[in-house]
């Protein structure tokens, strides 16, 4: 009898020390999720920084400025234009 | 009797009178008493803390360990038809003291902190000298330079987040976009017509936090948080900025006080561009006065003068009171109604219809008013959409100025068959020529980008009389018209110019606004540029040849952008050889 209830006494030991455990290893793999929560929100952050970034570079006025200044582009006159397909009647009536 | 037998027994001890005192029953059964006694008010004690006030303790328990954090959600972005930003939310600190603490930061400590934020020692220090609990340093601080104060383990700073809002887009969308006020809250144009949508609701949740601060568990979420809408606008950023560009030259060139310019896709009633000058920088908006802010497109009114014409022809030839071949005189150039008379800028002798709208005769067009009862004018003014709100859900729209027709005197009548007596909003103008561009109907604006195709109008002329008048319009901006600067090489345009006295104080000034209102292509019409300069005063006040060539420039690089085929195309390939160089 004492022999059994000295078997039990373990079982519940080795089980307590089991969810002490599992509670912390719980805990700290709950701890890298929240890390990488954080890191989510940080590269969040940062994707609108850089979003914004790359609309401010490219602004209409800087591009002409860009393509006119710079790189000496201009817009063809009418004369200088081909249409590739003839327009001879209208291309869509449809759609109203 | 009793005591006495007992001693007979031999106690005699007992028979001592100190003994004759004998211990009292009662007094054992008291001390019982008071032990139980005690005993029961511990059990009651405890029964009432942990049965009947255990919320209190429960919540004083968690209060040493569980914490409700906030979890932030930021204001949804607005951009532009294409996906482009025009207004992005993105994270700042705000830096706030309590003073009192504060005040206890060395000298060192205070140039430190004051450098980082760009302020002056005084400055710093006349801010944490009020005595109140609570003041901000400085808000919308960037995210690094508040990390390295919060480094410095300043005593009594503290910081919050918040968000600032970026329009990368500038001024040039300012007036439709419109901004926000520190705390996330919509001041104008878009920002505010659609605040409800934008703005981002926090949530929170509740956590266990260790000694040290860090979060170990998760125990729910109160209110999950919920980031604002992102909004997308029917403006196309390109055609905003060809737009911007050309009327900031022409309102530079004619020295004129302002101007603004619309464009409407005809098919769906999208509004893709809208400019307003003078106009200001969302992002800085320190110098920002009353003038600047309006967007004069939909709050302001002017006389729109010859612009109305073609709707009074429309009206009458709908009436089938004219033909568009029908001959009007005209001469001599001067029409007497009642004590007033209407002349013609240039004196016309005997006009068809189309010829009085290609000529923009002001007497043609008098004469054409004048068969038509006032009422009927009245509807379809009112049908086209003048004197009423359009409807954009957009801040300080107005409905402009139209009189019930019951008491138009015979004059009126006329002078509002040219466009006077009667304000409109550009935006009302440019929607209204919407009728002539489509068969007929009008349809409603949307400063949203619509995924529809189509959107069914409300029928106000019947297609033919639509047709007709595009045909007359075309003439109008031909070469013999009133706007042959209005041309689009490669394009069949169609619009009509107006000019209008300006009225100061109740008259007429010689001051001017020059207009011009137009479709392409005149084959199968896509866009409507309405275009309208205030106060030109560099010698031009035509609209023909103040607002005419921004029409022009603006439409032909619009209708480029949107790869509508042109309907007058000066070279074909295949014709002479050549190709694809484009």
């Amino acid at each position: 009898m004492v022999r059994f209830n000295m078997i039990l006494l373990l079982i519940a030991v080795v089980c307590a020390l089991g969810t002490v455990t599992s509670q912390h290893r719980a805990r700290k793999l709950f701890q890298a999720v929240e890390g990488e929560h954080e890191r989510v929100r940080k590269l969040d952050i940062e994707y609108g920084q850089l979003q914004l970034e790359l609309s401010t570079w490219a602004t209409h006025p800087r591009i002409e400025q860009i393509a006119r200044g710079t790189l000496h582009m201009v817009t063809p006159d009418a004369v200088g234009r081909v249409v590739d397909k003839p327009a001879t009647k209208p291309a869509t009536k449809g759609g109203r | 009797m009793v005591v006495r037998r007992r001693t007979r027994r031999g106690h005699r001890f007992t028979e001592s009178p100190v003994l004759q005192l004998a211990l009292q029953g009662w007094r054992s059964r008291m001390v019982g008493l008071l032990l139980m006694g005690a005993f029961a008010a511990l059990v009651g004690r405890s029964f009432y803390l942990q049965v009947i006030n255990n919320d209190f303790l429960q919540e004083k328990g968690e209060s040493r360990y569980l914490r409700d954090i906030e979890v932030s959600a930021s204001r949804g972005k607005i951009v532009d038809r294409n996906g482009d930003m025009l207004a992005v939310s993105t994270p700042m600190k705000s830096i706030w003291a309590i003073p009192a603490d504060a005040r206890t930061m060395s000298a060192g400590q205070k140039r430190q902190l004051a450098a980082l934020l760009d302020m002056s020692v005084r400055d710093l220090e006349g801010r944490i000298a009020p005595e109140k609990t609570f003041v901000f340093i400085k808000r919308q601080v960037p995210p690094e330079t508040a990390d390295r104060i919060a480094a410095l383990k300043l005593p009594g700073v503290h910081q919050e987040k918040e968000y600032r809002r970026y329009y990368p887009t500038g001024d040039m969308t300012a007036h439709v976009v419109g901004f926000t006020g520190v705390d996330d809250k919509g001041l104008e144009g878009v920002e505010r017509a659609f605040q409800p949508s934008l703005i981002g609701r926090h949530g929170s949740r509740t956590v266990i936090r260790d000694r040290r601060g860090n979060i170990v568990e998760d125990i729910g979420a109160l209110k999950p948080p919920q980031d604002g809408q992102d909004i997308r606008l029917a403006l196309d950023s390109k055609i905003q900025y060809l737009a911007y560009s050309q009327l900031k030259a022409a309102v530079e060139v004619n020295r004129a006080k302002a101007g603004g310019i619309i464009v409407i896709d005809v098919r769906s009633g999208e509004v893709l561009a809208l400019v307003n000058l003078p106009t200001y920088n969302p992002n800085n908006r320190e110098s920002l006065s009353g003038p600047q802010l309006r967007n004069r497109a939909l709050t302001d009114t002017f006389e729109p003068g010859s612009t109305l014409k073609p709707f009074t022809a429309a009206l009458a030839l709908e009436r089938g009171k004219f033909r568009p071949d029908t001959v009007i005189n005209c001469a001599p150039g001067r029409i007497t109604i009642g004590r007033a008379t209407i002349s013609d800028a240039h004196p016309h002798g005997a006009l068809t219809v189309a010829q009085v709208i290609q000529k923009s005769s002001n007497v043609g067009v008098t004469k054409m008013a004048l068969t038509l009862p006032a009422q009927d004018m009245w509807q379809m003014f009112d049908a086209v959409g003048f004197g009423q709100l359009p409807h954009l859900g957009f801040p300080g729209e107005v409905t402009g100025r139209l009189r019930s027709w019951k008491n138009w005197r015979p004059i009126e009548q006329a002078t509002m068959s040219y466009g006077h007596g009667i304000s409109v909003s550009l935006i009302q103008l440019a929607r209204a020529y919407s009728v002539f561009a489509r068969d007929g109907d009008l349809i409603p604006l949307s400063l949203l980008k619509t995924d529809e195709p189509a959107v069914a109008g409300v029928p106000v002329f019947s297609p033919e009389t639509a047709r007709g008048m595009r045909a007359m319009l075309e003439m109008a901006a031909g070469p013999e018209g009133t706007a042959p600067l209005a041309r689009v090489p490669g394009y069949r345009v169609g619009g009509k110019t107006g000019t209008a006295h300006k009225l100061v104080d109740g008259a007429y000034a010689n001051k001017y606004v020059s207009a011009f209102v137009g479709f392409a292509p005149v084959s199968d019409p896509r866009l409507i540029v309405a275009v309208m300069i205030d106060e030109p005063s560099a010698g031009k006040h035509y609209g023909g040849s103040v607002a005419g060539p921004v029409f022009s420039q603006v439409m032909g690089a619009s209708l480029r952008t949107l790869g509508i085929l042109p309907d007058a195309p000066t070279q074909v390939a295949g014709a002479d050889g050549a190709k694809g160089r484009l």
